[in-house]
């Protein structure tokens, strides 16, 4: 189980309160937390990242145990922290004003 | 009774004011939405209580929300916006190529027939369309296809498909305005373009009598005469009485030909209404004075409107999708501004009020007339 905190605008449109917990069925890795997160949540595909690159939207960071991850692969293995359910995984909007 | 239903787009939100066919009363709810920029709402001719709304932010991208119930509840649908093809590039500022880019809707025109067919213009231009309710958009590659799409360039907001008008007489007839390439139009649903430009003369583009590279900044049309159309141009207010093959200044006596809004009275084909705008890089009335003129003529004669608008120390916008006006039986005409204040006139344009004050910048406003 990975738990996500996400941002207030995210958090409407998926209709949660507080943080949200995911079930991976696959390595814990950053596109696999992101995979499942639109699954469950549906509205929020091309929110987090481009239909169909799958970038990162350029004013969404991620982060966890107090590091970005917002540059790491898709690939890339999440904190173990993350993965055990320890700490949250972080998709924040980035400090822009507005 | 009648009513009206003033749907409102805003920087930070969607508002939606009713009233009785009297409109003095207002109920206003929202902000639905909040902290989302709506660029545009619009009902269903077909069924008024189908409302789509275009919701971003630079953060999240875009949404399309839909409401069945006149805006009491939403549902959020389809929002993947895909051009066909490899999209290519079209003129960035500066004469370079740059490649085409979703950016956001600018532009929600639902069909006059059919509640789940909606067609939106979208920034870098480009003309999409659903015809399940919003749950999938398909682009409409003809438009961008065109031979010209490559050397489209955008206007100071981007390159915006901002302007849709469907002819109620002829389903096959569309027009539509970009900035800054210009008008276009097809005659047959939207398979192939043509500009539409003739008699536009721009002086900031190399060639200002160019077939396209106008800014265009909004058009409008009298349902019952869709072969006549009035152009807010970035400067110049024109018109055109066959369907935009050709075009003729009727700025006339207008204080300044700038500006952005552009509409057409409900009841009065040759009655139009622009808020002209000092300079395209100063965005305020003219003198500090909000003025709405009011041709009766068809252009060219224009008049004043002053009566309950702020005449000192005025300095807001009004933007292209921002003026409508109701069907009722003595016309409302209803703009939104930059500082938030909608105005309403229940008597076409003699008499102003503002119906809600303190809103965020405002984008667009539509109006439903209600049974």
């Amino acid at each position: 189980m990975i738990r996500v905190v996400l941002p207030a605008h995210l958090r409407n449109l998926a209709h949660v309160d507080g943080e949200v917990t995911v079930e991976l069925e696959r390595e814990p890795t950053l596109g696999a937390v992101l995979d499942a997160l639109e699954a469950q949540f549906p509205v929020l595909q091309g929110t987090i990242r481009d239909h169909v690159t799958q970038k990162r939207r350029s004013f969404v960071r991620f982060y966890a145990c107090e590091e970005d991850l917002s540059h790491e692969s898709p690939d890339a293995p999440l904190p173990e922290a993350v993965a055990t359910g320890a700490e949250p995984f972080l998709v924040v909007g980035a400090m822009a004003g507005g | 009774m009648s009513g009206v239903r003033v749907l409102v787009g805003t920087r930070k939100g969607a508002f939606i004011l009713t009233s009785d066919g009297k409109r003095d009363k207002w109920d206003v709810t929202g902000p639905h939405f909040g902290g989302w920029e709506i660029y545009h709402l619009k009902g269903s001719p077909a069924d008024p209580n189908r409302i789509y709304v275009s919701q971003s932010t630079s953060w999240f991208g875009q949404l399309i929300q839909r409401s069945n119930d006149g805006g009491k509840t939403w549902e959020a649908v389809g929002n993947k916006f895909v051009y066909d093809g490899v999209p290519g590039t079209h003129q960035w500022y500066d004469g370079t190529p740059h490649p085409w880019e979703f950016k956001r809707v600018w532009h929600l025109e639902p069909s006059l027939t059919d509640p789940d067919a909606v067609y939106a213009g979208v920034e870098d231009a480009a003309l999409f369309q659903t015809t399940d309710g919003g749950q999938t958009w398909e682009e409409m590659p003809g438009l961008r296809g065109h031979d010209s799409g490559p050397h489209w360039s955008p206007g100071a907001g981007g390159l915006c498909l901002h302007t849709i008008i469907l002819d109620p007489r002829n389903p096959s007839r569309i027009v539509i305005a970009i900035s800054a390439a210009g008008a276009f139009r097809s005659d047959d649903r939207g398979k192939t373009w043509r500009p539409i430009n003739r008699g536009l003369r721009s002086e900031g583009i190399p060639n200002p009598t160019a077939e396209v590279g106008h800014c265009v900044h909004h058009i409008a049309m009298h349902p019952s005469r869709p072969d006549v159309l009035f152009m807010q141009k970035h400067w110049d207010v024109m018109r055109s009485d066959d369907a935009g093959s050709s075009w003729r200044e009727v700025s006339g006596n207008l204080p300044t030909d700038f500006g952005f809004a552009i509409d057409v009275h409900a009841h009065e084909q040759e009655t139009v209404y622009v808020v002209p705008i000092k300079s395209d890089s100063e965005h305020y009335p003219p003198d500090g004075k909000l003025r709405v003129y009011r041709s009766r003529s068809g252009g060219e004669e224009w008049e004043p409107l002053a009566k309950g608008l702020p005449q000192k120390d005025c300095y807001v916008n009004v933007l292209r999708d921002a003026m409508a006006v109701d069907r009722l039986d003595s016309c409302g005409i209803y703009f939104g501004t930059t500082g938030g204040q909608v105005y309403a006139s229940s008597d076409s344009g003699d008499n102003w009020k503002a119906i809600v004050h303190d809103l965020p910048a405002v984008v667009s406003v539509e109006v439903q007339t209600l049974p």
